[in-house]
């Protein structure tokens, strides 16, 4: 019943903007899984699947003056922070119209002025550049929060740890979330490290930590909005641990062999993070199956289009190579 | 006329001049106020050799001591240059840059491009470079060149107290990473600095003297060898031109090739280690654009391709000085001739 009382406690509008955000990472992810096979696509991608509810449930607190900084796997982030989704689409395709006019890809993809200060394709490469947000912040005396995104992997990158650090001791309105989805790449997170609790070692900095079930939208939402709240009201930094799931391999094309035998089937049938969502709304009688229904509609036919054109989109002219650079040679 | 005053002085009149002009520059680093959170005087260092003392005093907590943390702080200056700040970052011995550097060459550096255009990451970094102070293998390197490897920063390593001040407010208003290098041999040098706010652009060389004989380019401490020796040389009959390129990224090319084209002899003097250095960039590249005015081989005089030693000796003996400076003018105009 407390699923239930969670769907309640949100209105209607955002329930829906939260269903409509995560139908969109799915659609977008499960797309790109397809595509990529056609050889289409340069380059890598790593996908976000499995993952929607955390960031729909940290975005729906921030707007677009708040910063966020993600990881190789952005594509979530990304569209949950608002970037356009067509964009995206043309930039992971290398094209002129892309997001960062193809020069980014799958793994840069940002936009300042959405606050989206960049997927990163180094691992630990965002927490302290989320720590500068939250300097610029207090420094400028606005109430902008700064959150990082970071995995299981990432977590034990020195960055991080020298941010936590950082944080606590300057005061920072930051959130280092921890995406826990099990794996860093294809080594398990309780091979690389040796705490339970990714809350213990935020404690050990002296930073507040909640750890939740990251398939859980409204557990995520609940946290995230505490923790958010805090830091904009000048709390500090605290450090949010989710515990989630990957559907796909750490990059598409990882025949993921180190995973048990039907184990990513098994976890698709019971921790479907939209599964529960839509469960729960629509047991709370908040939320008809049939707006869900219209919104997965949507979903597709975007993706569907951003697809279709981004396929057909110009490729970026040559003398773009030398353009965007501080100093050409 | 202009007051006398140190490199040092030069260095915290841009800092106090800009705080005061721009309430987006912070600066932050370790030790820069020195003293924080402890029971003693505030401002106690200024700096690990004193540069940033007294801005405390007038800009107070827009100078922030960090912890020993560089790739949080480096990090954090990045960060919050995306975002409404023009931060200027100390990281006290350029040789610690190894700790940090990620953020500085995969980040800071690759921001504009990657996101085709989108974000402008105006940070400052100061760095104290070279040899002399006995500081041995880690704490002496003339690193210009990793820097000025990396497409995205602009590298400057200035030679007079003028230049530093001048090039400093430059760097700190333009919109790129900047790393800025100071010789820590130099901050006591004095020169004439006007007191008023001045910027030099980056990416012009200073003809420092002029000479038909053979051209020798440095920077940094290097420009000091490069003029001791033409002096010398002025004396024997050879006359050396003086280019000081200021910035290593952008280079100013176009000066040392119309230098070179008038005298056809070249020395390229460099505090660094030999291999893919200023001094065999700016060689490469006259030999591409300029071959023609040559009348002999192209020189270098570098460092050894060995670390910093610590022995007064041997350190002496790795820092490039007028005397090897002068033998290479003299060989190479000896040959062309």
């Amino acid at each position: 019943m407390t699923e239930v009382a969670g769907a309640r406690e949100l209105s209607k509008e955002a329930l829906l903007d939260a269903y409509r955000t995560m139908r969109t990472i799915r659609e977008f992810e499960e797309r790109l899984h397809t595509e990529f096979a056609t050889g289409e696509i340069p380059g890598f991608v790593h996908l976000y699947a499995g993952e929607e509810a955390i960031a729909a449930g940290v975005m729906a607190h921030l707007d677009e003056n708040d910063y966020v900084a993600s990881t190789h796997r952005g594509h979530g982030h990304s569209i949950a922070k608002g970037c356009d989704v067509k964009g995206m689409m043309f930039e992971i395709y290398g094209k002129d119209e892309g997001i960062c006019r193809g020069k980014g890809g799958s793994m840069h993809i940002a936009d300042l002025d959405k606050g989206m200060l960049g997927a990163n394709g180094i691992v630990g490469g965002g927490p302290p550049l989320v720590c500068g947000v939250g300097l610029s912040t207090k420094v400028r005396g606005t109430k902008q929060v700064g959150v990082s995104f970071t995995g299981d992997g990432g977590a034990n990158q020195g960055t991080f740890l020298e941010s936590l650090n950082l944080a606590a001791v300057w005061e920072l309105p930051v959130i280092f979330v921890v995406e826990n989805n099990g794996y860093a790449e294809s080594t398990s997170r309780d091979y690389g490290v040796a705490v339970d609790s990714y809350v213990d070692r935020a404690q050990g900095f002296g930073i507040p930590g909640v750890t939740v079930d990251g398939t859980d939208f409204f557990a995520v939402h609940e946290a995230a909005g505490a923790v958010i709240d805090r830091a904009r009201n000048g709390g500090g930094p605290s450090l949010l641990e989710c515990e989630m799931v990957r559907f796909f391999g750490h990059f598409e094309g990882d025949a993921q062999t180190y995973r048990a035998p039907g184990e990513v089937d098994d976890l698709r049938a019971t921790r479907d993070c939209i599964v529960r969502f839509r469960t729960q709304v629509v047991d709370a009688e908040v939320v008809t199956d049939d707006e869900l229904d219209a919104i997965d509609e949507e979903a597709r036919a975007l993706i569907e289009t951003a697809v279709d054109e981004a396929t057909a989109a110009p490729v970026p002219e040559l003398d773009e190579l030398l353009t965007d650079v501080y100093v050409s040679y | 006329m202009a007051r006398t005053i140190t490199m040092r002085q030069a260095i915290n009149e841009a800092l106090d001049q800009e705080m005061t002009r721009d309430p987006s520059v912070i600066c932050m680093g370790e030790d820069i106020v020195g003293g924080a959170g402890s029971p003693g005087e505030d401002d106690a260092w200024g700096g690990v050799l004193g540069v940033t003392k007294g801005l405390y005093a007038k800009h107070g907590d827009r100078l922030l001591d960090t912890p020993l943390s560089e790739s949080a702080y480096i990090g954090a200056a990045i960060g919050a240059a995306t975002c409404g700040l023009r931060p200027v970052a100390e990281l006290m011995f350029i040789d610690f840059m190894g700790v940090c550097f990620d953020q500085i060459y995969n980040q800071a550096a690759k921001f504009r491009y990657m996101f085709g255009g989108k974000a402008v990451t105006p940070v400052t970094i100061r760095a104290m470079v070279g040899a002399g102070l006995r500081a041995a293998a880690q704490h002496s390197q003339m690193l210009t060149p990793v820097f000025t490897h990396i497409p995205g920063l602009k590298v400057v390593c200035p030679s007079t107290p003028y230049d530093t001040k001048g090039l400093l407010i430059g760097s700190i208003r333009d919109d790129d990473p900047v790393i800025f290098c100071e010789h820590k041999a130099m901050y006591d040098m004095e020169g004439e600095v006007p007191e008023t706010s001045y910027s030099i652009p980056l990416g012009e060389a200073n003809v420092v003297r002029e000479g038909g004989d053979c051209t020798i380019v440095a920077y940094g401490l290097m420009v000091h060898k490069a003029t001791e020796a033409a002096e010398t040389l002025a004396s024997e009959g050879v006359e050396c031109e003086v280019v000081d390129l200021r910035s290593l990224s952008p280079l100013d090319l176009d000066t040392v090739i119309e230098s070179v084209e008038g005298t056809g002899h070249l020395v390229c003097v460099d505090e660094a280690n030999p291999r893919c250095s200023i001094a065999a960039d700016v060689s490469a590249q006259v030999a591409q654009h300029a071959f023609g005015s040559l009348r002999a081989p192209i020189a270098m005089v570098t460092a050894p391709h060995t670390p910093v030693p610590f022995a007064p000796g041997l350190e002496d003996a790795y820092i490039p000085d007028a005397a090897r400076v002068a033998k290479a003018v003299r060989s190479t105009v000896a040959t062309g001739a």
